[in-house]
């Protein structure tokens, strides 16, 4: 059956959450869960009490790319002091810990930042195409629920929607 | 005095911060018009000093830095509370801090930028600038990974692109309202291109998030370890007046000084130039104004701890210096420091002065001079009397060439800022419309309880 997609905007986020609960609470063949997109101005977490945690893995990333780059870092620098047939160190310790501590520091906040940036672009699929619904005033004052479902399944999302003072619904066939 | 209303619709939120893209007042354009004259004396100066060689600047031994290294460390200084205050305030769930954190990342950025021409600059062979950087020679020797200065170049390098990273990333959703509400043109190109699609899905935001949250927590340390590493530049040095072993706690907090009071002049010129008068308030301003009181008294105290171990080292040449520095050739300046540095802030401990926009003008621009003098006050007095008597009557005075690539800088820290507040939104519209929205659910909050209440 081809999938269609809908967005429905709402003035608040009580009337959004309320929309997304009994969208959860009411099993609607066709439809699944997961499917359901929450858009909206700014970041409001509360809402994943009712979405369920879906996790963020951007701190894998993170922690990756620190430790690469410390160990980048600390073997670079020693790789280069290790090399004393070249430079005389006159007795003094070929890879001296306390220095190298600052440069490792360093490139263990380079990696750390630089990965967690781009673990964060994967993560939240950036950069994106529009997706087949989107309005600006969601960048505005709007929350948008973008559902995407079966044909069959639509006309009692909208039904629920419609319970919720949804302030204007938008439809488009899906790809 | 409430930090923002909570009444304030989002809707207008973003119309008042777009229309700042689009009509500052005219003082914008004459800030500009300045900031480039400024900085054509600059470059005027620095294409003078090319043809001609370092003997136009007055550079020679011992004064070989000169006020291009102080000014260096001044503007590596100013750089600290943009993105450290922000990164700190943010763990903290600081909420005033979101009307103005973006314009002081952005003054962390810029600031960085301009001390960079500075590292070239002092060179005198501004082609030969990648000396700077640590890379192996044609016989394969790396340099000295002991050596402080080479621990600036990547400390610097990692801080800059780090804070260009966290700006960046937390001027995203921002740019896709840009890019959903401004007209078509290349503005709307820029911003679409920027803003990489972003729709505020949750999963958009969620992993944003994360992602913001660990910026700041690798920036706070990072801030931290520039400015010691700076501080390391001179302390790991045998020379007298530089080997202190407070150097590190002590830049770090003239940085944080420093940068509060750039904060403080650059939060009001923007709320005039852009309108702002809604987002930035007096409250905010008072709280940032505090915070440079504390900041202030920390470094006045880490100073006395400096004056105080010094007196009482037995070491003579150190001890030497500090007399020097209060009664020779730079005395008026030293003392200037302290004035500005030490006594100008007790202002802003009255209720009075911490609201009042002239008075806190004034008050943030004589606290930069003084924190200017700082660094000039760390450099010239032991150049011109350290270990050696030969350099005792080698009283240096800086030439006007280097007297106008100072002023230069500050025409292009001013262009860049001024440029970066008409392009990009210097008020953060989510933040703001997060703070409003907060408040007010706090407000309901406490209101339903009144009324609940027997």
């Amino acid at each position: 059956m081809s999938q269609r997609h809908l967005l429905a905007l709402f003035n608040n986020f009580e009337d959004a959450e309320a929309a997304i609960y009994e969208l959860r609470a009411a099993n609607i063949k066709g439809f699944n869960f997961d499917d359901l997109t929450l858009k909206s101005p700014i970041e409001h977490h509360e809402v994943e009490n009712i979405l369920g945690q879906r996790s963020a893995k951007v701190q894998w990333f993170t922690l990756a790319g620190a430790l690469m780059g410390g160990l980048l870092g600390f073997f670079l620098i020693s790789g280069a002091q290790a090399n004393f047939y070249a430079q005389m160190k006159g007795g003094k310790p070929i890879v001296p810990l306390p220095p190298n501590f600052v440069l490792t520091f360093e490139m263990f906040v380079l990696g750390g930042v630089f990965i967690s940036v781009l673990g964060f672009l994967i993560c939240a699929g950036l950069p994106a195409k529009r997706s087949p619904l989107y309005s600006a005033k969601v960048s505005e004052d709007q929350i948008g629920i973008l559902v995407k479902a079966d044909e069959s399944a639509m006309a009692k999302i909208k039904g629920v929607l419609l319970n919720h003072e949804v302030s204007e619904i938008q439809e488009e066939a899906g790809k | 005095m409430k930090d923002i209303r909570e009444d304030i619709a989002w809707a207008k939120i973003n119309k008042d911060v777009l229309g700042s893209l689009e009509n500052p007042r005219k003082l914008y354009w004459v800030i500009l018009f300045c900031a480039f004259a400024v900085f054509g004396v600059g470059i005027g100066c620095e294409v003078y000093q090319y043809q001609t060689g370092m003997g136009v600047a007055n550079l020679n031994n011992p004064h070989v830095w000169g006020l291009y290294i102080s000014t260096f460390i001044f503007w590596i200084g100013m750089s600290h509370s943009g993105t450290l205050l922000s990164a700190i305030l943010h763990l903290m769930h600081a909420d005033w801090r979101k009307p103005i954190y973006r314009f002081a990342e952005a003054m962390t950025t810029f600031s960085l930028m301009t001390a960079g021409l500075f590292v070239m600059v002092h060179i005198g062979r501004l082609w030969q600038f990648y000396y700077s950087l640590p890379y192996p020679d044609e016989r394969g020797i790396w340099p000295n990974f002991q050596s402080p200065l080479l621990w600036d170049a990547l400390a610097i390098f990692t801080y800059l692109s780090s804070s260009i990273l966290f700006l960046y990333v937390g001027m995203i959703p921002d740019l896709a309202i840009c890019r959903d509400h401004l007209h078509e043109g290349w503005r709307k190109k820029l911003y679409t291109l920027l803003s990489l699609g972003w729709e505020g899905t949750d999963r958009q935001w969620r992993n944003f998030r994360v992602t913001y949250l660990t910026i700041a927590c690798f920036l706070i340390p990072l801030a931290v370890s520039v400015h010691s590493i700076v501080a390391a530049d001179f302390a790991m040095s045998q020379q007298p007046g530089w080997h202190v072993t407070s150097f590190p706690p002590y830049f770090v907090a003239g940085a944080l000084y420093s940068g509060c009071s750039g904060i403080i002049t650059l939060f009001i010129i923007l709320r005039y130039v852009f309108k702002f008068e809604e987002y930035m308030t007096k409250s905010i301003l008072k709280k940032i104004v505090r915070l440079t009181f504390a900041i202030s008294m920390v470094w006045t105290y880490l100073n006395a701890v400096e004056f105080a171990s010094v007196w009482y080292s037995h070491d003579q040449a150190s001890k030497d210096i500090l007399i020097q520095k209060a009664t020779g050739t730079y005395a008026p300046f030293w003392w200037g420091m302290i004035f500005c540095g030490s006594i100008v802030p007790l202002t802003l401990a009255f209720k009075r002065t911490q609201t009042s926009i002239p008075v806190l003008f004034a008050v943030s621009l004589l606290l930069n001079l003084g924190m200017w003098l700082e660094r000039w006050m760390i450099i010239a007095p032991t150049f011109s009397h350290g270990y050696y008597p030969w350099a005792w009557d080698h009283d240096q005075w800086p030439s006007l060439i280097q007297w106008g690539m100072v002023f230069g800088s500050f025409g292009w820290f001013t262009i860049l800022f001024m440029v970066f507040c008409k392009v990009f939104p210097s008020v953060s519209m989510y933040e703001v419309k997060e703070m409003v929205y907060h408040r007010s659910l706090h407000l309901k909050k406490s209101e339903t309880a009144e009324q609940g209440a027997p």
